[in-house]
């Protein structure tokens, strides 16, 4: 979180008038809104969100026992705002951005204590500065003036912040520094540090917002394959408990070849993040070789962490993510789950005694979606390069009842909705994502890409597959009440080819070392290999084979064990010379 | 400490009283009535010149000349080691005629959230000697694991049986045993008193009573009481777990209860209710309980729960299952079916869940086949459930030889791997070879999710033509 020592407008304090859970009111605070204040005697943080009169409403992210009226609040006169700048990759933060291993090492105790503020990057390293401008250029807003190796994988760019107005830059040298030391100096009399603040409920300014036409590759069959996700784009993925959001998520953070991924874990579980935690800096990235620690920024704030600073820790992350945007380069958000999001404005609304909307949540409640996925997108910079946010948030219905107000609300603004489902998770089909109810709306400005770099007849090989599940679909229908048996032998034949296709191609097991990433090339072969299957079988049906016989070819059950093949091209190639002659060797 | 006269409402659960200096939220109360009792509460709102009181014992005898004390501290529960072995009642007061707790320390019962970064990842296996739980669901410490049961269904058993036979294997931690390091937590929350016997029983039957620390609230004590009752036993189980190194297993039931509770304070304080009248704080509230489990890095203890709620009408997706779902890692669901055809313990696994399995079993920790196994069982078993439905239209016949494997695979895995009775152990072992011996029932060839050595090494060859034989 800021520091609040660089203001110079110290304003009046205020007292604590009553307190209800995480909602303060103050009489007398000379406040705007949106301004981040400390609560009581132990100095906790809030933010305005209501001014009536005399009496200020505020949202502390702290617990408040014990807190009782009487108690002094002091105003910072500063909205609430994230640190940005060289450390902010590799660490990992609260719902304010507090860095959790310095709150453990600040409060002693393995518990989160009050009271304790930290700034979410640290002001004592130095970096190494090497400039990308000599003097006498001149820079605008938004231009990047050096580099800094931030991580082993990411150079971090450091820019002119957005609400500069630039010049001539006037003296700037290589070295060593601390990220409040100033590096460049124009001749406006700004000085450019390495370190920005930015209020969070503001989105950061770039130029124009374009169409995405790259996907965001996951390696992830089913997404990859059916319902891929442009750069830039956003995402739904809902599901009941047990379906397998968050398994999905992570693996999406792991593998999605974005440059950066910031991952929001928004009221959920502790020793989920915990895995996190643990996992990503023992994980490479599939692209650099490089830990995936540092490409990632995590905030963490489980269920039981403050409800405010379930609030804010989405608005935190996103702001985080522009930044990394406005660097030029592509970023993934995972936020899991903004129906936790969406829960705690309910609360904080329901304390407010707002007027409520829908299934008591607040009437803002669309608006507020609306607005975090719009700050998603691919665009074209204030420095003329290109940035995206990717927006995937994870979505908890109720019962799993997806006409429930957050997905609907959700699913108005997002283009990709992978739809989870109780009932594949059940029979442990994993990712347990439903083929017949998910869409991508981005197929079709993405199928010049994976034309270019998959294959030329990719969006072809697509639309056999799904045709093929919704003929399936159909087909289970009728075997639900006549079974199998009847059913015509080509029709027989459909449904063994789709079984494959489920169960070789769809599923795909994130805990195996080699299935749990998945080269889209890769993931074009296997279905090419089904395929294979299916020409040749219809053929020899044709040719007046029994389909019992076609199904019992000895190769086929080894289409189920494509997905483990490390040497996949080789596998991939002897297998379906295998099943070609094993099946023509029947007529 | 100031003493009031100054009552001005009294309303359900909730008393309100006018106040001249300021008292902090959540801060401990005591009411002093005509008759001499004296009644303990909390401040839920504390404004200027008024606040808000929840008397946990109720408010029956209350009137508006009974005395209001403030203590000036939010509410604590005394913990010492010597608490093992005792019964206290739903807000912390010893029922057993035994002596008065000297405590070592007072611990605020609210509890502070664990830093994600300070916790341990839980992976270390518990072995429940339940087939259904440790083939299929396996739990490890750590874990917060409840049981989805509906009215009149055993869970009460199995909860106990966990209670009686979990231990971590042996190579692992040889010391586990001798240490007597396992401690268990028991907070009732509204159980019938009959029930409360049971579990007494059982605990002084085998004497587990000595490792325990019970906490009684029953079904006649007051409601408010309940919304303490459970922080109270999870302070004491993590002074345990991370001051004394305890392995903690907190078993809290019936969370239905709680919940009544929750809504029954939200209501008298005419909150705007969230979905059937529950308050929209509720899945926060579940959360500050539910999180209260886990590992810290560098602390030797660990506190594992198992909560146990009944589903009313058997709906999961009625608020309660809904929300705990969506916090604990994992579910285990009680079927009535199953119940009635007499399984013991009726777990029904495809609903059932654990989420932290995946790092909890393997080479070195369970056995290197025991994820195959327990997913290919999984899928079998699904499979065979489906067919049940195909079989009530068009009749065995109509199926072919492999549906048919599949059917009488689904009938022994309920009625042999399921089906053990509350007093069978079954070690990891016995219930992966188990796990074989039925698979063994299928073709080789559709045991699509294990690997192929794995096969070679453990199928049953002969089985399969024996029961090839005898389906001839």
């Amino acid at each position: 979180m800021s520091q609040a020592e660089d203001t110079q407008t110290v304003d009046e304090d205020g007292v604590i008038e009553s307190v209800s859970g995480p909602v303060v009111t103050a009489a007398d605070l000379d406040a705007r809104m949106n301004d981040v204040v400390y609560v009581g005697d132990e100095g906790l943080m809030g933010e305005v969100i209501e001014i009536e009169g005399n009496l200020t409403t505020i949202q502390v992210y702290e617990e408040t026992s014990g807190v009782g009226p009487g108690e002094p609040v002091e105003n910072t006169g500063e909205p609430l705002s994230v640190d940005l700048g060289p450390g902010v990759l590799d660490a990992i933060y609260d719902g304010v951005q507090r860095p959790l291993d310095v709150l453990e090492e600040k409060m002693g105790t393995a518990f989160l204590d009050r009271g304790v503020d930290a700034p979410g990057i640290d002001f004592e390293t130095e970096w190494e500065f090497t400039p990308t401008v000599e003097v006498g250029d001149a820079v605008e807003a938004g231009d990047v003036v050096g580099e800094v190796p931030e991580t082993e994988s990411i150079t971090h760019r450091v820019m002119v912040p957005p609400d500069y107005e630039g010049g001539e830059v006037t003296a700037t040298e290589s070295g060593e520094f601390t990220v409040d030391e100033t590096v460049v100096e124009l001749d406006s009399g700004e000085e450019i540090t390495m370190h920005q603040e930015w209020p969070v409920r503001e989105a950061r300014p770039a130029e124009t917002k374009e169409t995405p036409t790259i996907p965001l590759v996951s390696g992830q069959r089913i997404l990859d394959g059916l319902f891929p996700i442009a750069k830039g784009g956003t995402a739904a993925i809902p599901g009941p408990f047990g379906s397998g959001k968050t398994v999905t998520q992570h693996q999406l953070a792991k593998w999605a070849d974005a440059d950066i991924v910031v991952y929001v874990g928004c009221g959920e579980r502790g020793n989920e993040m915990t895995e996190v935690i643990e996992d990503f800096p023992e994980l490479e990235d599939p692209q650099t070789g490089k830990p995936l620690m540092s490409r990632t920024c995590l905030i963490a704030n489980t269920s039981n962490m403050p409800v405010a600073a379930r609030e804010s820790c989405i608005y935190t992350g996103i702001t985080i993510a522009e930044y990394f945007r406005d660097m030029g380069y592509d970023v993934a958000l995972m936020a899991d789950s903004t129906s936790r999001w969406a829960e705690a404005m309910r609360e904080i609304s329901s304390r407010l005694e707002e007027m409520p909307g829908e299934e008591g949540y607040p009437a803002y409640l669309a608006a507020s979606l609306s607005e975090f996925y719009e700050r998603a997108g691919k665009f074209q910079l204030l420095n003329g390069d290109e940035g995206s946010v990717t927006a995937i948030g994870a979505v908890s219905p109720p019962g799993g009842d997806f006409s429930e107000p957050v997905t609907q609300n959700t699913l108005r603004i997002v283009k990709t909705f992978w739809a989870l489902d109780a009932d594949l998770a059940e029979r442990r089909h994993f990712p347990s994502i439903n083929w017949n109810e998910s869409y991508s709306l981005y197929r079709q400005q993405l199928d010049p890409w994976f034309r270019e770099n998959v294959a030329e007849d990719w969006p072809e090989v697509r639309q056999w597959a799904v045709d093929v599940l919704d003929e399936e679909a159909e087909l289970q229908e009728i075997v639900q009440l006549v079974g199998k048996d009847a059913l015509p032998e080509d029709q027989q034949l459909t449904l063994e080819v789709a079984r494959y296709l489920r169960e070789a191609w769809l599923q795909q097991n994130a805990f195996h070392d080699v299935d749990t990433y998945c080269d889209p090339k890769k993931t074009y072969r296997m279905l090419g290999a089904i395929r294979t299957f299916n020409d040749e079988a219809f053929e020899a049906l044709d040719a007046g084979v029994p389909a019992e016989e076609i199904q019992d070819a000895d190769a086929l059950p080894r289409l189920n064990r494509m997905a483990t093949a490390e040497e996949w091209n080789e596998y991939i190639d002897e297998l379906e010379s295998e099943i070609e002659s094993q099946i023509r060797a029947l007529y | 400490m100031k003493e009031y006269q100054t009552i001005t409402e009294i309303s359900g659960p909730l008393v309100f009283a006018e106040v001249d200096e300021p008292v902090g939220y959540d801060e401990i109360v005591e009411i002093e009535t005509d008759d001499g009792r004296t009644l303990r509460g909390q401040v839920l709102e504390s404004s200027e010149g008024v606040v808000s009181i929840q008397v946990f014992e109720g408010t029956g005898g209350i009137d508006r000349n009974a005395s209001v004390r403030f203590l000036g501290e939010t509410m604590k529960m005394p913990v010492t080691e010597d608490l093992l072995g005792r019964v206290l009642d739903g807000s912390g007061n010893p029922i057993d005629g035994g002596p008065e707790i000297v405590p070592d320390d007072r611990i605020d019962i609210v509890g502070k959230a664990i830093n994600p970064y300070s916790r341990e990842y839980p992976e270390e296996f518990i072995q429940t000697g339940v087939s259904g739980i440790d083939g299929m669901n396996t739990l490890v410490r750590g874990q917060k694991l409840p049981i989805f049961s509906g009215s009149g269904l055993p869970h009460n058993d199995l909860a106990l049986q966990i209670a009686r036979q979990a231990s971590v294997p042996e190579e692992e931690e040889g010391d586990d045993e001798e240490g007597s390091e396992f401690a268990v937590i028991f907070g009732a929350m509204g159980i019938t008193a009959e029930e409360a016997n049971e579990f007494m029983d059982d605990f002084e039957r085998t004497g587990a009573l000595e490792r325990s620390v019970v906490f009684m609230n029953l079904a006649d004590d007051p409601a408010v009481e309940r919304t303490v009752t459970p922080r109270l036993a999870l302070t004491t189980a993590e002074y345990l777990a991370f001051e004394k190194g305890y392995h903690v297993l907190v078993i809290l039931t019936d969370i239905t209860n709680y919940c009544e509770a929750l809504r029954e304070i939200g209501a008298a304080r005419e909150e705007v209710p969230g979905r059937r009248g529950y308050p929209g704080y509720m899945y926060t509230d579940l959360a500050q309980l539910y999180e209260r489990a886990g590992r810290i890095e560098g602390k030797e203890g660990s506190v594992t729960q198992i909560p146990i709620l009944t589903m009313p009408g058997d709906d999961d997706t009625h608020p309660i299952p809904d929300l705990t779902g969506y916090i604990t890692e994992g579910q285990i669901v009680m079927d009535r079916d199953l119940n009635s055809q007499g399984i013991e313990p009726p777990i029904n696994v495809l609903p059932s869940l654990s989420r932290l399995m995946d790092d909890g079993i393997g080479e070195g920790l369970t056995r290197g086949d025991h994820a195959d196994v327990s997913d290919q069982m999984y899928a079998a078993y699904a499979e065979g459930e489906d067919l049940r439905d195909l079989v009530n239209i068009v009749g065995r016949e109509a199926l072919s030889e492999l549906d048919n494997k599949y059917l009488d695979f689904a009938d022994r895995f309920e009625e042999e791997f399921i089906q053990q009775g509350y007093d069978n152990n079954r070690s990891i072992d016995d219930t992966i070879e188990l796990g074989w011996d039925l698979l063994s029932e299928l073709p080789k060839e559709s045991l699509n999710r294990i690997d192929e050595d794995l096969i070679a090494e453990h199928y049953r060859e002969d089985e399969t033509e024996a029961a090839e034989v005898s389906a001839d």
